[in-house]
C-alpha cells in the first residue's frame, strides 16, 4: 500500500509493559484520512503512552503502529514525514526565544520549513512575543508555540495530546476553532483530550481507553445511538405515570426527578407507554427524546463494571480487515 | 489566538517531503544551544581563571624558581612558555575532566528532563543523527576547553615572562617557536584520555537520564581510578587505568620524543572510550523517551 493510500494511523495489538505494570493492553487504532479522531480515557489509561509509541518515542513491548503505512520504530524519521504534534506539554528550550526555538526545529525539519516561521507565529498570534525567551512564556503560550512548531511541518496528520490543558476559556475556544479549521482543510487530527465537550464538538470518531484497553472505537454517533436512546416525560400526574412506566414492557431505567420522568426505551415501547398513559387518564405534557451525552457514555464505559454494563453490550470496534464495518466485540 | 479562526491557515496538505537535514545541521544547532547556556561558560571559566590567577599570583609574589620539583615550575619566570605546560600538569588531573564532564554528562539527560528530546526526535532527523551531533558537540566543547586554557596560559605567561626558549623534561633546551609547537601538541595528545572521559559522560547522560547523576558519576569514576592507582598490590593494572593516561603527553617533552607512552595511551583510552560511546549510541537508539 502506498503512503498516500495507507491510513494515517493504524495500530495493531499495541502493548507496553513496564515490569509488572501493563500500561497499554493490545490497543488497536484506526484513524482514517480526514478524521478528527478523539482519544479519550481517564488519567493513567494509557493514552499518552500510546501516542508516544505512535511517534516512535517509546518501543512497544508487542504490536505495531504505522503512520501512513510506515513504522516509526523501523523507519525512524522517514515514518514521521507528514506527521507532527506533541505529547504531554510541548518541550522547548527555555533559554532560547520562541523564534529561535522554531528556527531550530525548522532546521531539523528541513525542506523549507524555516520559511514558514513568520506565518505560523501569526497563526498562533505569538509574533509579538517571538523575540522573548520561552522561559518567560505562560503555559498557554507554550501550548500555542507547540501548535506553531507542529504547523511548521505542514502535516497531513496532527497528533495533539491534551492541547487545551492549562488554557483559559478563550484559549480553549480558539484552540478548538484552530483544530476545526485545520480539519476542514483536510488535515487528519488525532486528539487526546480530557475535555469531553471538546471531543463531542470536534471529533467524528473516537477511541475510549480504560486501564490500557480500548473499550470503544468507532463513530461517535454510533456510540451515542447504541448508548441507548433516552426520553424525558412530563405528565399531569408524574407519580402515577411512574407506576405505569415501571409496569410497561420495554421501558428501562425509569427515574423521577423535578423535571418529570427519564427513561430509556425504543420507539415501539414509547408508543405503547403513551397509550397506557392515556388509558390511565394521565395527560402527556411533553415527551422528548434525549441522546446520551458523551460524558454519560464515557463514565459508563470507564467506571465500574455494573455501571458499564448498559453500554458495554453495545461496544463496537472496527474489524482489522474492514475499517468501514463495525462489529460487536463483547 | 483569538483570530485563529479567521486567519487563513497556510498549512495545506503536502506530499511527503524528500529532503532531510544533514547531521552537520543538527551539530550546528547543538553548538548554538551550547553557546546559549550559562553552564557552558562555567566550565570554560574554570579552566581559564586558574591560569590567569596563577600568573597574577606569580607576578605579585616574585618567587625563586630554584628548588622546584618540576622542571617547568623551576623555569616559570624564565620563559612564558613554561606556564602552559605547568598549567596542563595541574588542570589535566581534575579541572579539565570536570569541564568536559559538565557538558558531556548533561548533553542528553538535560534534554530528556526538559522534554526537548521528544521534541527534536519527532522532527525529520533520525536518532543516530541526533546522537552523533551531541557526541560531536561534547567533543568540540572538551577540545575548546583544553585549547582555550592553553591559549590563555600561553598568552598570560608570554606577556609576563617573554617568548623565550625552555628546557624540556630531558633537560634539552628548545627554541620558543618549537616550544610553542610542543605546547600545542601536548594539549592535543592530552585530548585522547579527556575524550574518553567525555565518552563515559555521554554514556551516563544517556543511560541515567539525569544530568547531576551523569556528571557526578563520571567524576566519581575518575576519582575512583585515582584511588585504585594508589592501592598497594594493584601496581600491575596501573598502566591500564584511564587516569594514568592523563600524563601521556609527557613523552612529547623529552628528547628524543618518547612515543611509547603515547601509543600505549591511545589504545588504553580506546578501550575505555570506544565501548562507552558504542554503548551510549545503542542505548540512545533503543531507549524510551518518556521524559518531560
Amino acid at each position: 500500500m502506498s503512503a498516500d493510500a495507507a491510513p494515517p494511523v493504524k495500530a495493531r495489538g499495541l502493548v507496553k509493559r513496564y515490569k509488572d505494570v501493563l500500561a497499554v493492553d493490545h490497543v488497536d487504532l484506526n484513524v482514517r484520512a480526514g478524521d478528527v479522531y478523539g482519544f479519550l480515557g481517564p488519567n493513567g489509561a494509557g493514552k499518552t503512552t500510546t501516542l508516544r509509541m505512535a511517534l516512535g518515542l517509546i518501543v512497544p513491548t508487542e504490536g505495531t503502529v504505522e503512520l501512513f503505512g510506515r513504522d516509526p520504530m523501523r523507519q525512524g524519521a522517514r515514518a514521521l514525514e507528514g506527521v507532527a504534534g506533541f505529547v504531554e506539554a510541548p518541550g522547548f528550550y527555555p533559554y532560547l526565544t520562541g523564534r529561535k526555538n522554531l528556527e531550530l526545529l525548522a532546521a531539523l525539519d528541513g525542506d523549507g520549513a524555516a520559511r514558514r516561521i513568520g506565518e505560523v507565529l501569526e497563526i498562533v498570534e505569538l509574533s509579538p512575543r517571538a523575540g522573548h525567551r520561552v522561559g518567560s512564556y505562560s503555559h498557554g503560550m507554550r501550548q500555542r508555540l507547540g501548535i506553531a512548531s507542529a504547523l511548521l511541518r505542514s502535516p497531513r496528520l496532527l497528533i495533539l495530546d491534551e492541547p487545551a490543558t492549562g488554557l483559559d476559556p478563550a484559549g480553549m475556544r480558539d484552540m478548538r476553532r484552530l483544530i476545526r479549521r485545520l480539519a476542514e482543510q483536510g488535515m487528519t487530527v488525532l486528539l487526546s483530550s480530557h475535555q469531553l465537550p471538546e471531543v463531542q464538538e470536534l471529533c467524528d470518531r473516537v477511541a475510549i481507553v480504560d486501564s490500557g484497553r480500548v473499550v470503544y472505537e468507532g463513530a461517535l454517533s454510533d456510540l451515542r445511538r447504541q448508548g441507548g436512546a433516552g426520553y424525558r416525560l412530563r405528565t399531569t400526574d408524574d407519580t402515577r405515570a411512574l407506576e405505569v412506566a415501571r409496569l410497561q414492557a420495554g421501558i428501562e431505567r425509569v427515574q423521577r426527578d423535578h423535571n418529570g420522568l427519564a427513561f430509556q426505551a425504543d420507539e415501539r415501547a414509547v408508543g405503547a407507554l403513551s397509550l397506557a398513559l392515556g388509558r390511565a387518564s394521565i395527560g402527556i405534557l411533553t415527551l422528548t427524546p434525549e441522546l446520551a451525552t458523551l460524558e454519560d457514555l464515557f463514565f459508563r464505559l470507564t467506571e465500574d463494571g455494573d455501571e458499564a454494563g448498559g453500554v458495554a453490550s453495545a461496544v463496537v470496534e472496527p474489524r482489522a480487515s474492514d475499517d468501514e464495518e463495525l462489529v460487536p466485540t463483547r | 489566538m483569538s483570530s485563529i479562526a479567521s486567519s487563513p491557515p497556510a498549512t495545506a496538505a503536502r506530499a511527503a517531503r524528500t529532503r532531510r537535514p544533514s547531521t552537520l545541521t543538527v551539530y550546528r544547532w547543538e553548538l548554538r544551544k551550547l553557546v546559549s547556556q550559562k553552564r557552558t561558560y562555567l566550565g570554560l571559566a574554570l579552566v581559564v581563571i586558574l591560569p590567569l590567577f596563577f600568573v597574577v599570583f606569580q607576578n605579585v609574589h616574585t618567587r625563586h624558581d630554584r628548588g622546584a620539583d618540576n622542571i617547568f615550575a623551576a623555569q616559570i619566570t624564565q620563559s612564558g612558555l613554561a606556564t602552559p605546560v605547568l598549567m596542563l600538569l595541574f588542570l589535566s588531573v581534575f579541572m579539565l575532566p570536570l569541564a568536559a564532564t559538565l557538558v558531556a554528562g548533561d548533553i542528553v539527560a538535560n534534554e530528556d528532563g526538559n522534554g526537548t528530546l521528544k521534541t527534536i526526535l519527532t522532527r525529520s532527523v533520525n536518532r543516530g543523527q541526533v546522537f552523533a551531533a551531541k557526541a560531536l558537540a561534547a567533543v568540540t566543547y572538551a577540545t575548546l576547553a583544553v585549547f582555550l586554557s592553553a591559549a590563555v596560559a600561553t598568552a598570560a605567561g608570554v606577556a609576563s615572562w617573554g617568548f623565550l626558549s625552555v628546557r624540556t623534561f630531558s633537560g634539552t633546551v628548545v627554541s620558543a617557536p618549537e616550544a610553542l609547537l610542543l605546547v600545542f601538541a601536548s594539549n592535543a595528545i592530552y585530548l585522547i584520555p579527556l575524550l574518553s572521559v567525555a565518552a563515559i559522560g555521554v554514556l551516563l547522560s544517556t543511560a541515567t537520564r539525569n544530568s547531576a547523576a551523569a556528571v557526578v558519576g563520571t567524576i566519581g569514576i575518575v576519582i575512583l581510578l585515582f584511588i585504585v592507582a594508589q592501592i598497594p598490590g594493584l601496581e600491575g593494572i596501573k598502566p591500564y587505568l584511564l587516569t594514568e593516561q592523563f600524563e601521556n603527553w609527557h613523552g612529547l617533552l623529552r628528547t628524543p620524543t618518547d612515543w611509547a607512552p603515547i601509543a600505549h595511551s591511545a589504545w588504553v583510552c580506546a578501550l575505555y572510550g570506544v565501548p562507552a560511546l558504542i554503548a551510549a549510541y545503542l542505548v540512545f537508539l533503543r531507549r524510551d523517551v518518556a521524559g518531560g
